[in-house]
């Protein structure tokens, strides 16, 4: 950027173009630019290795052994799997699943309207301070979250009292209260992921199809939409995803009276689970991770055709 | 170009185009409204006292409390620690990837979003399964380190967890920057005048990241200082599991504490939009900076 080369960028391996080198230097230096290139990326390696590959095969190895509480020895056993399946582990998974679910629809919704009504505005400053803005909210999670809607909503929050919510049966401990806290910091990680995907709807094509006679909503349903879809559908991976992960501001807000499944891991693990269910947090959360792959798998295949129209 | 497809569309279809912005600022209004109004019931929540009226009791109190003092710095030391270890691991292994081994390429950036897929809690439960072996250990050399792991003055476990969590930030930036500036030429031409390996990383390559080194490590930064799950579960206390403790006798001073955690993230990006706003601009202001002094 602020240092312009003087030659044209060269592609051979040796950096250094002095004055005809000796083969014999140059073989030294080639074999030392060998030497270094390793060096530089094995700590990363063994950093992942330890941190995250250790916790991670521990996961699923001790997911599938059950530990006898008489004798402390360990077998392999489907037992906190099935577990983790059955009863009200079932329904915790159920209950994330459908949570978010449907925040991530909400937060597709309202964030991608949300945008393009910014758009429509055409002011610069207006998208500077809704963009910086909804970094701030996007961030804003976890228990300070919960607390500011426990200030609001709450039973002696703020708004609950100034607009006597409580006679109406609103309360925020329940789903739909999770629902609203959660797009507090999904629909600005919406805008902003949805923006640069909306910017990309060009106005050419408006016109084109305004001057085919299309309304602005045929523009939109046979134009618009199909281009978007898989940005809208990107971006609500990632919405469930950050959904169905976030477990701070749902323990903070309702405790356990809405059944999650985060929450219960969390609660499995401060060793709230029977003699012998030691491992079944351990099967939960890989529950979680094999959701949170398929849901994933669901968005490659559509990656190629918005490259290929937005890119 | 704006400007001729407003006046083209007037002129063709002029209804919809009056009536568009209107339904657009009705959104945006409605938007702000939810967004702004859980800030200001909380900020009223934090003043109002049912018995004696506007009060700025709980700030006091948060200013003169000796725990969240040491929970603050804590979530501090945490995050400042994750982000060099962070940047440590990953400025070298991104730019010797994109020079020298384009082979790994795709290996590294599947490593670093495979966080992405495992929970912060899922994660957590591996890490206190493998904390758990300690007893096991407690002949061996590797005690030591465990001891060290989860000293309660400084939880080293909590950065290196932390470190994991941080990576699809620092990846996003850092491999968004490197494509924004011809790194061979760069490091050639620097290794041509003479420069070493390290001199040509640090006054060469780091300076010219500059924008996404920032970018990632004040993503990874507010993400540490707002993380509850982790800590809580492993038994620490930074800032908002303190936050949390102390809501379930003093509902006032956990909502002015979560107002000022929203006041630092609000700080931290403001700072990363200036900082990483113009490499130029700093600079001057830098310059500036040395000719008052």
């Amino acid at each position: 950027m602020a240092v312009t080369s003087p030659a044209p960028a060269r592609t051979g391996e040796d950096p250094a173009p002095a004055p005809a080198p000796a083969p014999a230097a140059r073989r030294t230096r080639a074999a030392r630019a060998g030497r270094w290139r390793w060096p530089a990326v094995v700590p990363y390696f063994a950093f992942m290795a330890v941190c995250f590959g250790l916790p991670a095969c521990t996961l699923a190895y001790n997911a599938f052994t059950v530990v006898d509480p008489g004798t402390g020895a360990s077998h392999y056993s489907l037992d906190n799997v099935r577990h983790s399946l059955s009863g009200a582990y079932a329904t915790g998974l159920a209950g994330s699943v459908k949570l978010s679910l449907l925040s991530a629809v909400l937060a597709t919704v309202l964030g991608t309207v949300i945008a393009q009504a910014l758009l429509g505005t055409r002011s610069t400053a207006l998208r500077k301070a809704v963009v910086s803005a909804s970094g701030v909210f996007a961030n804003f999670s976890g228990a300070p979250l919960a607390f500011a809607f426990i200030a609001t909503l709450g039973t002696t929050g703020t708004v609950t009292r100034l607009l006597h919510l409580k006679a109406t049966g609103f309360s925020l401990y329940t789903f739909t209260g999770l629902v609203l806290a959660y797009l507090y910091f999904m629909v600005p990680l919406m805008v902003v992921t949805v923006l640069p995907a909306l910017d990309g709807v060009r106005a050419q094509w408006r016109e084109a199809a305004a001057s085919c006679g299309a309304t602005r909503a045929q523009f939109w349903r046979h134009v618009g939409l199909p281009v978007l879809t898989p940005s809208l559908l990107g971006g609500a991976v990632l919405m469930f995803g950050t959904a169905f992960a976030s477990h701070a501001t749902a323990a903070v807000m309702t405790g356990s009276s809405v059944p999650l499944i985060t929450i219960q891991i969390a609660n499995a693990l401060a060793g709230n689970v029977l003699v012998g269910q030691e491992n079944l947090a351990l099967a939960m959360s890989l529950n979680m991770v094999v959701i949170a792959l398929l849901v994933m798998a669901v968005q490659i295949p559509l990656q190629r055709r918005s490259n290929r129209w937005l890119g | 170009m704006a400007g001729m497809t407003a006046v083209s569309r007037t002129a063709r279809v002029p209804r919809t185009a009056r009536r568009r912005p209107w339904g657009g600022v009705l959104v945006l209004l409605l938007a702000a409204l939810y967004f702004l109004a859980p800030v200001a019931a909380s900020l009223w929540f934090t003043v109002d006292d049912p018995a004696e009226g506007v009060t700025f009791g709980a700030y006091a109190k948060g200013l003169h409390d000796a725990d969240m003092a040491a929970a603050l710095g804590l979530s501090v030391r945490l995050g400042l620690a994750t982000v060099a270890l962070g940047l440590a691991l990953m400025v070298p292994t991104m730019v010797v990837v994109a020079l020298r081994l384009p082979g790994l390429r795709r290996v590294v950036e599947v490593l670093c979003m495979v966080p992405l897929i495992v929970p912060p809690v899922a994660l957590v439960a591996g890490v206190s399964t493998v904390l758990s072996w300690e007893q096991d250990l407690a002949d061996t050399p590797l005690w030591g380190t465990f001891q060290a792991l989860h000293n309660k003055s400084f939880p080293l476990v909590l950065v290196l967890v932390y470190t994991v969590m941080s990576l699809p930030f620092l990846h996003r930036s850092l491999d968004a920057g490197l494509r924004a500036v011809d790194l061979r030429t760069l490091v050639e031409a620097s290794r041509s005048l003479g420069a070493s390996r390290l001199g040509t990383l640090c006054r060469v390559v780091v300076p010219n990241l500059r924008p996404a080194i920032v970018s990632g490590a004040v993503l990874s930064l507010a993400m540490v200082l707002g993380e509850f799950t982790v800590a809580n579960v492993l038994g620490f206390e930074p800032f908002s599991v303190w936050m949390v403790h102390v809501g379930e006798y003093e509902a006032q001073l956990s909502v002015a504490a979560a107002m000022l955690s929203l006041l630092i993230t609000w700080g931290l990006l403001l700072l990363l939009t200036n900082i990483a706003g113009g490499r130029t601009r700093g600079r001057l202001v830098r310059d500036r900076r040395k000719t008052t002094v």
